[in-house]
């Protein structure tokens, strides 16, 4: 009982409560914004769901496991972060290529590991032990990495998202990418050096431009421009910005939404949440939506810079970032800003592995927050 | 190895980082910003434009047909109604298995493959929750079948609509016509608004004519529909206008004598309220059951009626034109008179043929033996023909033209039914446009027996008939008798339209020529005796036969010879009672030999039925 900060009779009184919260590893700012936005997460799948209750005591339950777990995690001291992570990698790794082999095929990839009680994902591990190993790498050497260990951390990074990719699985494939170039983003590599980067990205695409063939060329037309097929790949993008702009400032109100109520909405439990809720909620709600991941996003920045280590330092900056473009890249998909790739919004679509992932990300987090050494300010 | 010992610079390191982390803070509140200014432009600038395209999504218009107005006779009998059939429908959604309940079904009702056939197309392109007809016009037996064992087929259901339904069959069905499916033709031309519901339309008789006030006005609801397009609510509803109903001045019993008069002939019979222009028999046989055609008749039972030889789908009242033979003669003699050519003392031999000067032609008598010395009234009763050629002679062709032009023949009646046709009054213009030759004066001869090139639509004789019986106020024929739309307690009466009198110069004129057609029925010597003599009021009648093939010169007339199809059709045109006209009517019996024996008693019938309603 009395680790339940609830049920302390001194809530109030500040010296038995951050007591407790010391002890329990909990860093309260970011524990708060992330229970709201989950328990926001809950409202909008009632509405979106078709106010099934079954669907929120489903992802209630998962919410709470995922909190579990991230207390979990948080208890424990980042120093064995750093020790474990090698191994994860090394796990990861084979767990992948165990997928490749023998893994249940479900909406046409292999991503999945039947484990008899549960399935299991081995990409979604990657999320966390892929920036976890890199910046375990990349710790103890001084940095900005010398030429010969940014091309050994670019082999940590691309190898696991070469394997990704042939599940294929190429959302993921990118972000747990994302999540490996922001250690090394972080780490120091020079402007010169990404700026390089990006001019000879942009040089090849007309290159690659040149030598695909008509459909694949068609496919990339209809990615970037999905209103071109209204009917097809349009439909959802074309749906979606009704549902946003039809919201005005106000919203329709919860529950009220029509787009999704009426099913026009496709993915509405999933990836296109943003939309109901930007439907319901209006343009007020999405503001108050987005300055909680901003508070969070912050939150965590701040976390990385207060970090005492270079270990701590990448893992929890990149973590936070790699949250960040999930974010960006959701919304930016619901607006039609963005082409439309498979990415749920995180902490508020529905689903749970997404959700333990990000949840064990943050639980990272406030481990590093709280396993500290005081020093004297 | 030439590798550069570096030493871990913690502070530098640690400044980097933190560098780099403000670069990533400002990057996030920079894309924040770029989705805040996005959803701005969305939902504040194109808040209007998806609102509309959202309620577009959302909201369906759906269309409330009306009922259709119901048609009686002039007595209130039902000519046309609306009744609900049933028809067996399946809902998939709601069908666990679909070939098993399709197997059960046909169990217990008959389903032709047609059906299935029919069943399957739509099947493929209706949506899940859409009821899909499988089995139409069930008869009540089927229903209580289906009804007993409706428990084992959840998702079927006995849908009722109404259709339109002809209780007298046949009777009338020249008048009344019938509705059918809208085709593409009358697509163009309609009020789709007002049409959005419905899918039938008035295709002939006055189903067609009084289209506008039998339809009403169609009715509206918006609904709330899924994206799927299963209707979630109403929203707002406006209810349909539904159509007036119709009154028309035939009488079922009347028109039920008529048909039965005419028997299986072939022909046509139609009695007018001379006053007022009413229609009360409105008789052109054979007729047709027009109940089929409402859903679309079967090609082999529509190609049965389209090439019968009798032509049962041919409306002989308005379209028929035949050759009006002796029933002219009255019209020919009062143009005589008003003329001023003869008078009716004026005398004229009969030899049993005539001829022209310095023409060797005879034009013959009907009777071999000829007349002997005849007035007009003579001439007229006992219809010799040798009188008419010498008056036509001495009118000419342009003066028989006038008058006649003037009564209404070559001209259509203005009845209210569409399709009518004009029939013909010949003339030297006439011949000249159409035949690029001049008159014959033997032409002229012909004319006054109604021979040559004349014609007249049975409806035509009728309404001169009654024109006649009105001495010369002519009124329009009409089948409307009222209309009584939505919310009106009485029928409004539709009043009769008058057309201008003929400019007849002496009343006694008429008066001479109606006695002589009151002759003809009540002179033992007139054409029309038979029906005449027993007669409790006065008729006036002239009877005629319409030659389907020239004969030669001296060939003679064999009835028994002459194919069936090809004898003489029998008229016959009589009013009554002759001094206070209440009915005026046309028969024509097609392929009926003679005038008096075969068309006037469907007349005598009609007449008996209409002015002694109590007698049997």
């Amino acid at each position: 009982m009395e680790t339940d900060p609830r049920y302390h009779s001194g809530w109030s009184e500040s010296r038995h409560y951050r007591t407790l919260v010391r002890r329990l590893h909990i860093d309260v700012p970011l524990f708060i914004g992330l229970l709201l936005l989950s328990l926001t997460g809950l409202v909008i799948l009632y509405s979106a769901g078709g106010q099934d209750s079954d669907v929120i005591i489903k992802q209630g339950s998962r919410l709470t496991i995922a909190c579990v777990l991230m207390l979990v995690v948080a208890q424990i001291n980042p120093r064995h972060y750093a020790s474990w992570a090698p191994w994860f990698a090394g796990a990861g790794l084979l767990l992948l290529a165990t997928v490749l082999v023998v893994g249940d095929i479900g909406k046409g990839a292999q991503r999945w590991l039947d484990l008899g009680f549960m399935r299991f994902q081995p990409s979604e591990m990657m999320k966390l032990a892929l920036p976890m190993t890199v910046a375990w790498y990349l710790a103890d050497r001084p940095l900005p990495p010398s030429a010969r260990h940014l091309f050994i951390a670019c082999a940590l990074v691309i190898i696991p998202v070469l394997l990704i990719a042939r599940q294929p699985d190429l959302g993921t494939a990118i972000l747990v990418a994302a999540s490996g170039a922001f250690v090394l983003l972080l780490a120091g590599i020079s402007w010169r050096l990404i700026t390089a980067l990006g001019v000879l990205i942009g040089a090849s695409i007309p290159v690659i431009w040149y030598l695909m063939h008509d459909y694949q060329r068609n496919r990339v037309w209809m990615l970037l421009d999905p209103e071109s097929d209204p009917l097809g790949a349009g439909y959802h993008i074309i749906q979606s910005k009704i549902a946003i702009g039809s919201g005005g400032i106000f919203g329709k109100g919860w529950l009220n939404g029509t787009q999704a109520h009426l099913e026009f909405l496709p993915e509405r439990s999933t990836d296109f949440i943003f939309a109901v809720f930007a439907e319901e909620f209006g343009l007020f709600g999405i503001l108050l939506l987005l300055t909680l991941y901003l508070f969070i996003v912050l939150r965590g920045l701040l976390i990385a810079t207060q970090a005492q280590d270079t270990f701590t330092r990448l893992l929890s900056g990149s973590l936070v970032l790699t949250f960040s473009v999930y974010v960006f890249v959701n919304i930016g998909m619901v607006v039609g800003l963005l082409p439309v790739v498979g990415i749920p919004l995180p902490l508020i679509s529905f689903g749970g592995t997404a959700m333990v992932t990000h949840l064990v990300a943050f639980g990272i987090l406030m481990s590093i927050h709280t396993h500290r050494k005081l020093l004297p300010t | 190895m030439r590798e550069r010992i570096t030493i871990k610079d913690y502070l530098r390191e640690s400044h980097l980082f933190n560098n780099r982390v403000v670069v990533a803070g400002v990057v996030i509140v920079v894309l924040s910003l770029i989705v805040v200014a996005r959803l701005i432009y969305l939902q504040v600038v194109g808040h209007e434009y998806y609102t509309t395209l959202s309620n577009k999504n959302r909201v369906d218009i759906v269309p409330i047909p009306p009922t259709r107005g119901l048609i009686y006779d002039r007595r209130g009998t039902l000519l046309a109604q609306n009744l609900p059939s049933f028809s067996l429908e399946i809902t998939p959604e709601r069908v666990a298995d679909l070939e098993a309940t399709l197997q059960a079904l046909a169990k217990l009702i008959r389903i032709t493959d047609n059906d299935l056939e029919r069943f399957r197309n739509r099947f493929a392109i209706k949506r899940r929750f859409e009821a899909i007809p499988l089995r139409l016009r069930l008869n009540d037996e089927e229903v209580a079948r289906f009804s007993v064992n409706r428990h084992r087929f959840p998702g079927v259901e006995i849908a009722a609509r109404l259709m339109r339904d002809y209780p007298l069959g046949a009777l009338g069905v020249h008048a009344i016509g019938y509705i059918g499916r809208i085709d593409e033709d009358e697509l163009q031309r309609l009020d789709l608004a007002n049409y959005s519901g419905t899918s039938h339309i008035g295709k002939t008789g006055v189903e067609k004519q009084y289209e506008g006030v039998l339809h009403g006005t169609v009715g509206h609801q918006a609904v709330e529909t899924n994206a799927q397009g299963r209707v979630i609510r109403v929203l707002e509803r406006t209810l349909p206008t539904p159509g007036g109903n119709l009154y028309l001045t035939i009488d079922a019993d009347l028109q039920r004598i008529a048909e039965a008069a005419l028997g299986d002939n072939r022909g046509a019979v139609i009695a007018i309220v001379p006053k007022t222009g009413e229609i009360v028999a409105f008789a052109s046989l054979p007729g047709f059951d027009p109940n089929p055609f409402v859903n679309g008749i079967e090609q082999k039972d529509y190609d049965k009626l389209a090439q019968s030889p009798d032509h049962p789908l041919f409306n002989r009242i308005v379209r028929g034109q035949y050759p009006p033979g002796s029933t002219i003669k009255p019209f020919i003699g009062l143009a005589g008179l008003e003329y001023n050519v003869i008078n009716a003392r004026n005398q004229t031999f009969c030899p049993g043929w005539y001829a022209l000067e310095g023409d060797d032609r005879r034009y013959r008598d009907w009777r071999r033996e000829g007349h002997g010395i005849t007035t007009l009234s003579k001439a007229i009763y006992q219809s010799c023909d040798v009188y008419f050629y010498d008056l036509a002679h001495t009118l000419g062709i342009d003066r028989m033209y006038e008058f006649m032009s003037r009564f209404g023949f070559g001209r259509s009646t203005g009845i209210d039914i569409a399709g009518e046709v004009a029939g013909l009054m010949p003339s030297r213009d006439w011949k000249r446009a159409t035949h690029r030759l001049p008159w014959f004066p033997g032409e002229t001869i012909i004319t006054g027996i109604g021979q040559g090139f004349m014609l007249a639509t049975p409806l035509q004789l009728a309404h001169m008939t009654a024109t006649l019986a009105n001495r010369g106020a002519s009124v329009r024929p009409r089948l409307a008798y009222a209309i009584q739309s939505l919310g009106s307690e009485q029928p409004a009466i539709v009043e009769p339209v008058r057309e201008e009198p003929l400019p007849i110069v002496k009343a006694a004129n008429w008066e001479t020529i109606i006695d002589a057609m009151q002759e003809a029925a009540h002179n033992p010597r007139g054409t029309a005796y038979g029906i005449g003599k027993n007669a409790p009021y006065r008729i006036a009648g002239k009877t005629g036969t319409a030659q389907v093939f020239g004969l030669k010169e001296d060939e003679k007339y064999v009835k028994e010879e002459v194919a069936l199809r090809l004898r003489d059709h029998a008229m016959f045109i009589a009013f009554a009672p002759a001094g206070d006209p209440q009915i005026a009517i046309a028969v024509i019996v097609e392929n009926g030999g003679s005038g008096g024996l075969a068309a006037a008693p469907v007349a005598r019938a009609v007449m008996d039925k209409f002015l002694q309603p109590g007698a049997t």
